[in-house]
């Protein structure tokens, strides 16, 4: 039986939370049903896998000014405080 | 209780701070400002320590505050329109193959092996995150950087858990394409 691609819609609307293990069981079956068959939906399924992956592994490259001796106290002020 | 471990106070402000300080920046894109709002959440933060009922919450719980200080800060554009990510406008161009259909997508295959590609993309991605349209912006931001869980980014950020998932989605696709382009553009397209 032929692939049926008019699937395709419904798993690239719901392909982060198929990603993400968000979707109810019955949804995330048919979908990996789907996907199974589909190389052009792997293919897109593959890079938006690995865009999340760098959104993980990103680290500004700007750091803040160390914490001035003033700001500092004040913090540690606060923080007594909060410890009564 | 963290309010009661002094020796916890500097590893405590250093991480959190940094945190807030990267996630101003990205929101606001002024270094002036993000130094500012890690300041003043840091001093709520402390300020407010004995009302964090549950230390497993504490990411959350510091976010929502870095979140009000940095809504503060911005109050005067908090009514600038936003523009909206519909899915269309990301779902890539197919052409018909002899083996089927085919996405016009760059080449990923190289992504997770080649360290140097990573490197160039990590780069990339930061610039995306910050072209993002701020609604978005937040959602990708909590989820996909800080890794907070959904029901966790929705207290954040005051919003259902159905549509953190509407703009986490629409967010990770806008930030796909820009990669796309840029593998594209780089010769692996």
């Amino acid at each position: 039986m032929a692939h049926d691609h008019t699937k395709c819609g419904d798993v690239f609307a719901m392909l982060s939370e198929y990603l993400d293990v968000e979707l109810p069981p019955e949804a995330c079956t048919e979908i990996h049903q789907h996907v199974e068959g589909c190389a052009p939906c792997v293919e897109f399924a593959e890079s938006l896998k690995r865009t999340v992956e760098l959104c993980k592994e990103y680290e500004p490259d700007t750091m803040p000014e160390p914490v001035s001796a003033a700001a500092k106290a004040e913090l540690m002020a606060a923080w007594r405080k909060a410890r009564g | 209780m963290l309010a009661g471990d002094e020796a916890a106070f500097e590893p405590f402000l250093e991480h959190f701070r940094r945190k807030v300080f990267h996630h101003t920046i990205l929101m606001c894109g002024n270094r002036e400002d993000a130094e500012e709002v890690a300041q003043d959440s840091m001093l709520k933060v402390f300020g407010k320590l004995d009302q964090l009922h549950d230390p497993e919450q504490v990411r959350p719980w510091v976010f929502r505050i870095a979140r009000n200080e940095c809504l503060m800060k911005r109050r005067k554009s908090l009514f600038a329109p936003q523009r909206e990510l519909s899915l269309e406008e990301f779902r890539p161009a197919r052409e018909e193959g002899e083996n089927g259909p085919r996405l016009e997508i760059a080449d990923w295959s190289d992504v997770p092996g080649d360290a140097l590609l990573r490197e160039e993309l990590r780069g990339r991605i930061g610039e995306a995150i910050r072209d993002l349209p701020e609604t978005y912006k937040a959602v990708v931001l909590m989820r996909d950087v800080e890794e907070l869980t959904t029901e966790e980014t929705a207290r954040v950020l005051d919003i259902s858990t159905d549509l953190v998932k509407q703009r986490l989605h629409r967010g990770r696709l806008a930030l796909r394409k820009h990669l796309d382009e840029y593998l594209k553009v780089a010769g692996r397209g």
